[in-house]
């Protein structure tokens, strides 16, 4: 049903490097089995980033991008959640068939993530000196002496001030930039070949939101990790992304290069979301309200036919409510799941 | 370290000892700046913890000598409190009383907490054991820990060594259920999923990021199982089935004078507000300590 994107090996006209893909998901698939209904949070997405580039994961809350990040270092809560079907490529290794002590030895070594709320996701009762060291007592095998010594070259590297004091502090004493500070410098410590960054900069304020951004495009460029960035916000896919791949409901409905989809994009729902954009420019706008999707993401549990996208869709018509889409090329490195795509191809995405 | 001008006149003293006097002085100025309630109850429990160490110091005479010319006497000098039915010195009783009650609450205190740690941990990590265990307490919880206290001692015999073993089956359940419920609630927690996406092993979660975290319910829990500790000593004691009536307790003494409560109604008020005043210095102690260990309001400072 998927079909998945061979075009994606086309050395297109793009400035974009096509270096092997460090990391490879195809057809992925993670469901829920709750008591009443299978929840298929991750129906069939297959997505790849290679060394140094950043791959842009967008999509509304639920549709799966989280759920497709925990899957890739198997991290999903089972019961309930299971992967049923797919494959994750780590290099030449499939991760979905790693044995638990080598999937552990992998996670925070040379896959990591970082993640969203980072006023929870540190120890409020261990020192971030301690906490930052423990993933390199775990995987570098250094002694305690020497982790915080290299815990302090990360601080250093993340742009904290004072990496020796703050060390010694606890996270309540860190304010909300610093602790995301902390957080990418854990995720980064063991210098990963795979970074997920969980929507890094959800919970932050605009101001810390760029420079968390410029951070992550920095390092990603010196330790040449591959970057996956999961977020609801096209500004920051804008900022950070070379490619992008568009969720709903589960499934990827496009993926594109960053330039061709804000020029170009085929489905209704990119082109959705683009329209939800705020801007200011006064005369774009019929009195200044902004572009808003109807409706909300369809539950997961129902069994669905047809485009998962189609009940809140202007263009839907009968076959879109019968048949999902297949995932088509569109042009070079751009493919697109929707019956109507032609019908977009010539019109621009934004006015 | 400027304001030394304490209630404390031994924290006042201005001269500046070793670094670590200095230390333990600021702190404690601290306390009672910021937190006066618990400060209070700490300033209580300590003056009734040296009474009870240094009770033969304590101007006390044998609290088990019987002295029948001196029975029902009134609070005099000689006898601070008056005596009991048959003369002993209520005073004297007291005292030593304060030592069993002591006793009694902190050994239930640290057993019980520390059986219920072990235990709620396990429930919380474990879904068989969880089950298993969990059922166990509900069984336990459903008898009110008073009954299920005097039964005990009707099995085992008045000893203060049953008193405590017998309160602290009682007070296990509770313990337990709250270990696991923090276990619980922490295991889903953002940055354990952090740590298992780092690499940790299970095990090493649950001691280095789990185990410290249950720790501040946990110490506050205790002060107040160890005043529940020792009221229901009190209790058992005033019923007959706690400590043997030749060692002295609070509960003890209430009893006996409970019969000549018209006659010498100081020999139940008495003890009776030792009882109060202990129980509500551990009881302040705990809230203090809740207010300065939970992380939610730590922020304020």
């Amino acid at each position: 049903m998927t079909i998945s994107s061979a075009g994606m090996q086309d050395a297109g006209p793009v400035a974009v490097e096509t270096a092997e893909p460090v990391l490879r998901v195809r057809d992925l698939q993670t469901h829920f089995f709750t008591r009443d209904a299978v929840v298929r949070a991750v129906d069939g997405v297959s997505y790849e980033v290679a060394r140094g580039e950043t791959l842009g994961v967008v999509g509304e809350s639920g549709c799966g991008k989280s759920i497709s990040a925990l899957s890739i270092l198997r991290l999903i809560p089972s019961p309930p959640g299971r992967i049923v079907g797919g494959e994750i490529r780590f290099h030449d290794q499939n991760l979905l068939e790693l044995p638990m002590s080598e999937m552990r030895a992998l996670r925070g070594n040379r896959i990591s993530m970082i993640f969203q709320d980072p006023m929870t996701s540190l120890n409020p009762v261990m020192t971030v000196g301690a906490q930052l060291g423990e993933a390199l007592q775990l995987h570098q095998g250094l002694s305690r002496a020497e982790a915080e010594d290299q815990a302090a070259e990360m601080l250093k590297m993340v742009r904290i001030s004072e990496p020796e004091r703050r060390l010694r502090e606890y996270p309540h004493q860190l304010s909300g930039g610093m602790r995301q500070r902390v957080m990418i410098a854990m995720a980064l410590c063991c210098k990963p070949e795979v970074l997920i960054a969980d929507e890094p900069t959800t919970a932050l304020d605009v101001t810390v939101q760029a420079q968390i951004l410029e951070l992550i495009n920095d390092l990603r460029e010196k330790l040449g990790t591959a970057v996956v960035m999961i977020t609801h916000d096209l500004g920051v896919v804008a900022e950070t992304a070379q490619r992008v791949v568009v969720m709903y409901a589960g499934r990827k409905v496009e993926e594109a290069l960053v330039e061709d989809l804000f020029d170009n994009a085929l489905h209704p729902y990119t082109r959705g979301l683009m329209a939800a954009i705020p801007s200011h420019a006064p005369e774009s706008g019929d009195g200044g309200r902004l572009a808003e999707i109807p409706g909300i993401v369809p539950s997961l549990g129902a069994a669905m036919t047809g485009c998962s996208f189609a009940p809140r869709c202007a263009h839907a018509t009968e076959v879109c409510h019968n048949e999902y889409p297949p995932l088509e090329e569109a042009r070079s490195r751009h493919t697109v799941a929707c019956w109507h795509w032609r019908e977009f191809a010539g019109d621009k995405a934004r006015p | 370290m400027l304001l030394t001008r304490e209630k404390d006149g031994a924290l006042a003293s201005r001269t500046v000892r070793d670094g670590r006097t200095g230390q333990f002085r600021a702190a404690a100025i601290r306390l009672a700046r910021r937190n006066p309630v618990a400060a209070s109850g700490v300033l209580l429990l300590t003056l009734v913890v040296l009474l009870a160490v240094f009770a033969p110091l304590a101007g006390t005479v044998d609290p088990d000598a019987i002295s029948p010319i001196h029975r029902l006497r009134s609070p005099s000098l000689e006898h601070w409190f008056g005596t009991d039915s048959v003369g002993r010195d209520l005073y004297s009783r007291i005292v030593y009383g304060t030592r069993v009650s002591l006793l009694i609450g902190f050994s239930v205190a640290v057993l019980s907490t520390g059986i219920g740690f072990l235990i709620g941990l396990l429930a919380g990590f474990n879904r068989l054991a969880d089950a298993l265990l969990m059922r166990i307490m509900d069984g336990l919880m459903a008898v009110p820990p008073i009954l299920l206290a005097i039964a005990l001692m009707a099995l085992s015999g008045a000893s203060v060594g049953n008193v405590i073993m017998a309160i602290t089956i009682a007070e296990v359940p509770r313990v337990t259920r709250l270990v696991r419920s923090v276990v619980l609630t922490l295991r889903d927690q953002p940055f354990v999923e952090a740590a298992h996406a780092a690499g940790t092993r299970g095990w090493r979660i649950l001691f280095i990021h789990i185990l410290p975290n249950t720790v501040a319910p946990l110490i506050v829990q205790a002060t107040y199982v160890c005043a529940s500790a020792m009221i229901i000593e009190a209790i058992l004691s005033f019923l007959g089935a706690g400590a043997p009536p030749t060692v002295p307790s609070w509960g003890n003494i209430i009893a006996e004078g409970r019969t000549l409560f018209l006659v010498a109604p100081y020999i139940v008020i008495v003890p009776s507000l030792f009882l109060s005043v202990t129980v509500l210095a551990v009881n302040l102690l705990g809230d203090g300590m809740r207010d300065a260990l939970d992380p939610r309001l730590a922020n304020r400072m």
